[in-house]
């Protein structure tokens, strides 16, 4: 009798509403299975390995969107990220632990920029990071020439030439613990933990909350809604560098046309978990319970071989459902 | 016909999800007669009245509104039927002008559809000057100060000719002058034999202009009776179920050092640049004392708090020193860890993030107290702090967890006290502390106060009700067009002193029962 009406207090919370969600689309996924492929382990294996570039760009999204802001410009800040790390380690020759922190120092610049025009100059989310998304999709392609950064280097004396990829494409782009998890789906958990970590465990999360909820409230309690904003900016630059250089590795070159568009999915990843976008709201748990969600939901239609068009559709109809139902909580 | 009620509501019951509040509730309100309901914050009077406005249609029982039989879907049919109400939440939209508001929703018209904002305008000076408000009708709404968007709340709502009016608690923002204009119009309706329904707070205002009393308590009615036949002390007694002290206690002993020291504080006016909100005021506060600021709307009382904490920025300048140490003025970051925090007079635009939990607003501002230097929470210092004090301010929450916005009026004021407290602050600036409070809740927080300053700490308060002042303060300054006009002590303050002083009239120092300051 208790345990049951606990059950039903725990359904009625954001996570036990995105849970349901969750595990609804794992019942819709077991009875449309493919012939048992649902069942596999390397399906669900191959669902994280494609949602974790995604779901490190939604773990920032989440401390931004917190904060009753947007960021648009992670796509972006994503390819510029893939082009730096390639550029650093396949012409420039550098070893990974100078090119990871100089590819993490720029995502975290940029974002740190965007902060500081929301905060210090009062611009909307919306306006900034749309203009930082155009800003740093160019400067992608001036760094890169417009083209992709292979190992097809070219040489000082104008001979171009094949040359190895360093170690850290192989490891990025590897699975551990005997093959049953991509080192990717690591750094997304890493991220999620991290996210998790700064939201509940530190005074920043607090501060982040209380500007999201209430800014005025928040300055008259001595919060730094500044340093605050520009903060939650920053992180969400550091995972797009971070998701930057998850992708050069897995598609082994520095591409600055790669992530179009991630910025929606992230969202909608972030959206579809229960969090607001009017801010003060949400959790990083109920982000990966999101991403989770559409991973599974692209890996059935995929399974089912759903065109393109339909799968398009129903991820649209899904994401207003999913809104929807987290809405009846109230 | 017309001897027979507006409105009568018969077994009323209404349910929250599996709570019922309101447990068969009759009420009657006659044509011409100001109807007031009394109750503590939680005894139903919003939800009787929210049932009458068409705000709930799910109840139990039986509703005939001038003689018909009425269920009402939404609050557009009961404002069709006649009903206007003004809610003790603002609707007014911010970014529209005067005009536009007064209009929402009826926009006058010419022959081409198209709306017809001369005669807009022209009804709406019109009932700006009824309300004595010198403001354009084009001013946009976001520029105005709180009172006079409740005044111009009041003011749609007259022009829409209704023959029931429900006023939600109408002067909880408004100074004494404005309430008094309020009241004359209320007198007015009722002479034209429109129906209304009062709920407020304040004892004096029931007496003041109440025909009729009903009393709900915990969803029941215990009680309907004329006004004249009915005492303060009963009539406390009725909403409480018990007894309340209501009478002033002796102040508590102040020593001599002073606690703040401000001197020429001065705040600009960014609509009028050579008329400051604040023009050089100066002041001492003892350890503790309790010192009211008085004065009518746009006395600068309000800005002299603010400007004190340091959240008017640049528009501030003037010296302050907090035991002997100079206050910035600028950075309430700063304010608060020096020791002074203020709870500003709305508590929902600037004091609490409503979404956040108990626990979560009450530790906001002291955040540093509960976290190592890496920033990392220690939560079980938090927590307990925070059960502490809310135990010590009374606050009744189903949980620490509970977000805010599900608390009662009181119980939001007690956590922002709370979270005001939890600084350990030296000096504690109050700007209307029992705003929307039930009088339970209010004799809990005058006597929280009464305690806190019993141990050297000081207070400046602020607040419309010159009842609470007179009881709250050892030390009364008050306020004029951002000057200091008189002082009184609590042996020499009267209501009426006090208001004439507020209102600008020179008495001499015997006249007034003060003497004038500087």
């Amino acid at each position: 009798m208790t345990t049951q009406s606990t059950l039903i207090k725990w359904i009625a919370t954001p996570v036990g509403r995105a849970v349901l969600a969750l595990l609804l689309m794992i019942v819709i996924g077991s009875v449309f299975n493919a012939d048992g492929a649902f069942f596999r382990w390397s399906v669900h294996r191959d669902m994280l390995r494609q949602v974790s570039v995604y779901g490190i760009l939604a773990c920032g999204m989440t401390v931004v969107i917190i904060t009753a802001g947007i960021d648009l410009s992670v796509s972006s800040l994503l390819a510029l990220g893939a082009v730096f790390f390639a550029w650093f380690t396949l012409p420039l020759q550098w070893p990974a632990e100078f090119a990871i922190p100089g590819v993490l120092a720029i995502g975290l610049s940029l974002g740190s920029v965007s902060g500081f025009l929301v905060a210090r100059m009062r611009i909307q989310p919306f306006i900034v990071t749309l203009a930082m998304m155009v800003f740093a999709r160019g400067l992608a392609k001036v760094v890169s020439g417009g083209q992709k950064i292979t190992n097809y280097v070219m040489q000082p004396d104008g001979s171009a030439q094949l040359i190895e990829h360093p170690p850290i494409y192989e490891l990025i782009d590897s699975r551990i613990l005997g093959g049953n998890i991509s080192v990717v789906t690591l750094i997304f958990a890493l991220c999620v933990l991290f996210t998790w970590l700064v939201l509940s465990r530190f005074r920043l999360g607090r501060h982040i909350y209380a500007v999201g909820s209430n800014e005025e409230a928040a300055r008259l309690s001595g919060v730094p809604v500044r340093r605050t904003l520009v903060l939650a900016y920053a992180m969400s630059g550091l995972f797009a560098a971070v998701a930057g250089i998850c992708q050069a590795a897995q598609e082994t070159h520095g591409d600055p046309e790669t992530g179009m568009a991630y910025e929606l999915d992230a969202i909608a990843m972030v959206v579809i978990g229960g969090t607001t976008l009017a801010g003060g709201k949400g959790s990083v748990i109920l982000t990966l319970i999101g991403v989770l969600t559409i991973g599974y939901l692209q890996k059935i239609l995929s399974l089912n071989a759903a065109p393109e068009a339909t799968r398009l559709m129903l991820t649209g109809a899904i994401i207003v459902c999913a809104v929807l139902f987290q809405r009846g909580r109230r | 016909m017309t001897d027979a009620p507006l409105v009568t509501m018969r077994g009323i019951r209404k349910a929250f999800g599996p709570v019922e509040v309101l447990h068969d509730v009759d009420f009657e309100l006659l044509r011409g007669e100001v109807h007031v309901l009394a109750g503590e914050n939680g005894a139903g009077k919003s939800t009787l009245i929210n049932i009458l406005s068409g705000v709930y249609d799910d109840y139990y029982g039986e509703l005939v509104f001038d003689g018909r039989k009425r269920r009402f879907r939404h609050p557009i049919d009961a404002a069709n039927a006649g009903i206007a109400t003004i809610h003790q939440e603002l609707s007014l939209v911010p970014s529209l002008s005067i005009s536009d508001n007064l209009f929402l929703g009826r926009e006058s018209t010419n022959d081409l559809g198209l709306v017809d904002y001369s005669s807009q305008l022209e009804k709406s000076a019109a009932i700006l000057s009824d309300l004595e408000l010198d403001l354009s009708p084009m001013t946009i709404v976001e520029e105005l100060d709180i009172s006079v968007r409740q005044l111009l709340e009041i003011g749609r709502a007259l022009s829409r000719d209704a023959s029931l009016l429900i006023f939600d608690e109408p002067t909880s923002a408004l100074s004494e002058h404005e309430s008094s204009i309020l009241f004359e119009k209320i007198s007015a309706l009722r002479g034209q034999g429109r129906g209304i329904v009062y709920i407020t707070h304040r004892m004096e205002e029931i007496y003041r202009i109440a025909d009729r009393i009903t009393v709900l308590r915990d969803g029941k009615v215990v009680g309907v009776s004329p006004a004249v036949d009915l005492t303060p002390k009963g009539l406390v007694r009725l909403m409480v179920g018990r007894d309340v002290d209501i009478d002033a206690v002796d102040s508590a002993d102040h020593s001599d050092e002073p606690a703040l020291e401000v001197e020429g504080l001065r705040v600009e006016n960014n609509a009028v640049p050579d008329r400051p909100l604040v023009d050089g005021f100066s002041f001492e506060l003892m350890q503790g004392e309790i010192l009211g600021l008085a004065g009518l709307q746009g006395s600068g009382a309000s800005e002299v708090l603010h400007a004190l904490f340091g959240g008017l920025g640049e528009r501030a300048s003037g010296e302050a020193r907090l035991l002997g140490r100079p206050l910035p003025l600028r950075d309430p970051e700063a304010s608060v860890l020096a020791g002074i925090v203020l709870l500003t007079n709305d508590r929902k635009a600037s004091g609490l993030a409503m979404d956040l939990s108990v626990l979560h607003n009450a530790s906001l501002a002291s955040l540093t107290r509960f976290s190592n230097r890496f920033g990392w929470m220690q939560r079980a210092a938090e927590i307990l702090a925070v059960s502490e004090l809310s135990e010590t301010v009374g606050l009744k929450a189903p949980s620490l967890e509970a977000p805010v916005r599900e608390l009662s009026g009181g119980n939001q004021q007690k956590v922002y006290l709370a979270k005001c407290l939890m600084t350990e602050p030296q000096v504690l600036l109050l700007d209307e502390p029992t705003r929307g409070v039930d009088i339970g809740a209010k004799s809990d927080i005058y006597a929280l106060l009464r305690s806190w300053v019993g141990q050297g700490k000081s207070i400046v308060v602020i607040t419309s009700e010159l009842e609470e002042l007179l009881e709250l303060c050892d030390r009364i300054l008050v306020l004029h067009r951002g000057r200091c006009v008189a002082e009184f002590t609590r042996e020499t303050a009267t209501k009426d002193a006090l208001l004439a002083a507020a209102m600008g009239h020179q008495l001499t120092g015997s006249e007034a029962g003060g003497r004038e300051a500087r």
